[in-house]
């Protein structure tokens, strides 16, 4: 492979959604080589979607608002298996990340004092759980998201960031040693295949929402950095773990808001009972989203879905008024009339539980540094590996991520993930270079489709895959159905390792890409399905039928999933914040 | 009758040497779907088209492209509102060169973005905290700020298409009064000379297809008014 171009950075960032421009952000401004690389034009990564807002205890709707008191409700969201130095590290840092975004431009919504608009969100408390329900998360109307995005992307062009728009990295190399020093990446408008050298190498890849048959997740969210990650041979943590969002429009999957019901809004059946009061008595629509999507499908499961065939349930909004609605939740108006046909200030939102987002990933600490595990079981740095957003697993979410976290999470630890990394290249990096051989083994899977003649296509797999995916690792799950499915994703796997690439053509092939997304569909896939099968409790997400309750004696733990032998290990959480007490694990009721 | 006749964009550098429309018979099941679903069809029959799409939702702007003549977004199109005849004509963007079939090179549209200095521009130290603004100053961001660069306002503009490297065009025009509106930006009189020159903003001819045509609902052609008021008061 020696006529291959190569780029050398000193650092390079794959994946320009939130996370990854917000790293950037802090790297172009050090005056460090820095590349971002993204396979869609950064402003089209999904953070775009995200909607209601960014949690952070910034003390506007409430004066003395405390991050702790956020801290607290993270930990006991996330079912006790969130690091408790991530989520202190997150909570505190938060409200300066809020600030910055501010001062960059954001066009946050506004009280009328002139400070930032918050929210109600679901599992958000004041007093540590004895305060009632807090309103903590900030908000530019409905499309947080895309305020966001483009404010950090605005920013990076003020800060004259070097962009790769467009490029597809495939895979790792990795040197002798087994360092990571930079990507094997695909020019998508015109085929060409380049070695991307760096010191620095930061999965900010997003999620993997689309293993899922339905799913809020983009289309382009196929889990390619934690594909490359396992293919590399680096463990992923807490892979069982994926939040099924109350509210995916029915039949369409698109998301409406948590923020509907932060605003007033609740869920109803088909008898028009608002049926939360009875799973959750508190905080009822606003209890945590795993809490929510069991008991809407406790509803349907009993004979009170709505619809003829009996299976969604109605998000009621109407009472809440032609103004508010249009005001806070114009975007949600707009979404409800393309793809739901209904007017939410006439009509209730048919909803369902959708696949949304991926508490798992590549574990780090938090200087977005990935971690391994060395032969003793203790933690081991990889060196030259970063990662940062929702293919990080840091872990601020544990097993059950609020909402409104996810924003937070990504500017928090983008940013320090940047800081950390001008600090190790000024104190200086020097790792070997890799071979030609290092380079030809990055490069092993490209070819293998481009040499493919023959064999089955690439759409019809990735359907099978996820139908896999959505029957038998959904909201509820057991032991038979898993053991069913991990053995048709074995099969499955064979038959991907044989698929073909019909189309060999260079440019903007868009053909490729998507054979290639496959291979990673397929690791996040098993990854998930096998972790699924070995975490024998039910905790936050995960919620299982044969292990219906919480087992701390065994599973107070991240899981860890081994690639090269399939197994699946177990990994401390951290019950050490460093200016708090810890908070010890409590039956989760709200 | 569920079975429609799409007919396509295809140019491949690689191996056509001249643009043609390929015909497609697409079943529908009688269903609504949006123009992005018909296209998930087609490539099945032909995995070679390309085109791009992220969200599916209309939030991220990758799919603009024209549809039976008209630009939009083709996840949030149904086929009712575009479909004539029982046919649809898929064309890319026009007025910016093609990278292959419905692909177009956005290069030269986000230059003029990035010309007006898309960002806020605010030299005073930032307080502690948040900066504050009104309800009211917020609220004259709205119909601005949610823009998400598509480009299907500037390739639908005459006078984009004759000048795309002088007038900024619809797009970047709205971001540029998005920062003049925003109570909190300092640079206003070097945004104004920015644009002043006789192309900029005056090729603007008022002829509204932007706003025809924006997916998001938005009105660049107020907001290039707005700018002009600014200029000319300016020069008074
Ligand atoms: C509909 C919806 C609404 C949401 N609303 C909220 C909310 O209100 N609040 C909240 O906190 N969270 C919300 N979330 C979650 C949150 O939006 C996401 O978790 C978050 O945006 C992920 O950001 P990211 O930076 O990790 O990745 P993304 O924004 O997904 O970006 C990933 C980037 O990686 C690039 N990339 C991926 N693979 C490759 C590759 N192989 N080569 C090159 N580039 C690659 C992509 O191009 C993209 O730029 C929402 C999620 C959904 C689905
Ligand atoms: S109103 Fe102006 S900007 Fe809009 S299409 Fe017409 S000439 Fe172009
Ligand atoms: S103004 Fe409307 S049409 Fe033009 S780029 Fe923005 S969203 Fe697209
Ligand atoms: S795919 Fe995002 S706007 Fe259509």
């Amino acid at each position: 492979m020696s006529n291959m171009r190569s780029l050398s950075f000193d650092a390079i960032i794959i994946g320009g959604g939130g996370s990854g421009l917000r790293a950037a952000l802090e790297l172009a401004k050090s005056g460090k080589k820095t590349a971002v690389l993204s396979k869609v034009f950064p402003t089209r990564s999904h953070t775009v979607s995200a909607q209601g807002g960014i949690t952070c205890a910034i003390a506007s709707a409430d004066p003395n608002d405390d991050w702790r008191w956020h801290m607290y409700d993270t930990v006991k969201g996330g079912d006790y298996i969130a690091d408790q130095d991530a989520a202190e590290y997150m909570c505190s840092e938060g409200p300066k990340a809020v600030f910055e975004l501010e001062h960059m431009g954001l066009p946050f919504s506004r009280f009328d004092n002139g400070r930032i608009y918050q929210r109600p969100f679901g599992g958000q408390s004041k007093n540590f759980g004895e305060g009632g329900q807090a309103a903590r998360t900030c908000a530019a109307a409905d499309r947080t998201g895309h305020a966001l995005l483009h404010t950090l992307y605005q920013n990076n062009l003020k800060n004259n960031t070097t962009f790769l728009n467009e490029w597809y990295a495939v895979d790792l190399v990795k040197n002798a040693n087994g360092d990571v020093v930079g990507c094997i990446a695909l020019d998508i408008e015109t085929g060409e295949v380049v070695h991307v050298k760096s010191k620095a190498t930061v999965l900010a890849t997003g999620g993997a929402g689309r293993i899922y048959a339905s799913t809020t997740n983009a289309l382009i969210n196929t889990g390619d950095g934690i594909g490359m990650a396992l293919r590399a041979g680096f463990p992923m943590q807490d892979m069982e773990m994926w939040q099924f969002h109350p509210t995916g429009i029915y039949g369409a999957g698109t998301l409406v808001t948590e923020g509907c019901r932060g605003e007033g809004g609740y869920l109803v059946n088909k008898d028009g009972e608002r049926f939360m009061e009875r799973y959750a008595p508190n905080a009822k629509d606003l209890a945590g989203r795993d809490v929510v999507a069991r008991s809407m499908v406790m509803e349907i499961l009993e004979g009170r879905g709505c619809g003829d065939k009996a299976d969604h349930v109605f998000l009621k909004l109407d009472h809440l008024g032609e103004e508010v609605l249009g005001k806070r939740l114009p975007g949600i108006v707009e979404l409800s009339k393309t793809f739901a046909h209904v007017d939410p200030a006439k009509e209730p939102i048919p909803v369902v539980p959708t696949c949304h987002y991926m508490m798992g990933g590549i574990p780090t600490n938090v200087h977005g540094q990935a971690v391994m595990q060395d032969a003793d079981g203790n933690d081991q740095i990889v060196n030259g590996l970063f990662a940062c957003g929702e293919a990080a697993c840091v872990s601020v979410h544990g097993a059950n991520r609020l909402g409104g976290n996810s924003l937070l999470d990504l500017v928090v630890f983008g940013r320090a993930a940047g800081m950390f990394i001008e600090g190790a290249l000024n104190e200086g990096i020097d790792y070997l270079e890799a071979t030609d051989s290092d380079v030809d083994a990055a490069m092993k899977r490209m070819s293998r489709w481009n040499e493919s003649n023959g064999g089955e296509s690439v759409p019809d797999l990735k359907a099978e895959l996820q139908d896999i995916m959505q029957n038998a690792f959904g909201v509820f799950r057991q032991e038979d159905n898993m053991q069913e499915g991990v053995k048709k994703l074995a099969e499955l796997r064979e038959r991907i390792a044989n698929a073909h690439l019909g189309d060999k053509s260079n440019a903007f092939n868009t053909a490729r890409v998507e054979a290639l997304e496959l291979d990673n569909l397929m690791e996040v896939a098993e990854a998930t399905a096998i972790s699924a099968l070995e975490r024998k409790e039910s905790r936050g997400a995960h919620s299982r039928y044969d292990y219906p309750d919480r087992d701390d004696v065994n599973w107070l733990k991240h899981s860890l999933y081994f690639p090269a032998e399939k197994v699946l290990g177990k990994r401390d959480v951290n019950f050490t914040p460093k200016t708090v007490d810890t908070f010890e694990p409590k039956v989760r009721t709200y | 009758m569920s079975t429609l006749q799409v007919s396509v964009y295809r140019y491949n550098p690689e191996t056509d040497s001249a643009p043609y429309m390929q015909e497609f018979q697409v079943d529908t099941k009688g269903r609504d779907l949006m123009v992005l679903d018909v296209l998930h069809l087609t490539k099945e029959q032909d995995s070679s088209m390309a085109y791009r799409r992220s969200c599916r939702e209309g939030v991220c702007g990758s799919d603009g492209m024209n549809m039976n003549g008209k630009n939009g977004l083709a996840c949030i199109t149904p086929l009712s509102e575009v479909v004539k005849n029982n046919k649809l004509v898929l064309r890319p963007l026009p007025g910016l060169p093609v990278i292959r079939d419905l692909v177009v090179d956005m290069g030269i549209f986000y230059k003029q973005y990035e010309r007006i200095q898309p960002y806020l521009q605010n030299d005073t130290p930032a307080p502690a905290i948040e900066r504050l603004q009104s309800p009211e100053d917020r609220d004259k961001l709205d119909g601005l700020y949610e823009c998400i660069l598509c480009a299907c306002c500037s390739t639908s503009c005459p006078s984009f298409w004759w000048n795309p490297d002088k007038f900024v065009g619809p797009a970047g025009l709205l971001q540029s009064y998005r920062f003049l509106a925003d109570s909190r930006d300092e640079a206003t009189s070097e945004r104004l000379a920015e644009l002043e020159d006789p192309f900029s903003v005056f090729r603007c001819r008022g002829i509204m297809n932007c706003v025809a045509v924006c997916p998001k609902g938005l009105n660049p052609t107020r907001a290039i008014g707005k700018i002009r008021e600014m200029l000319l008061a300016n020069a008074t």
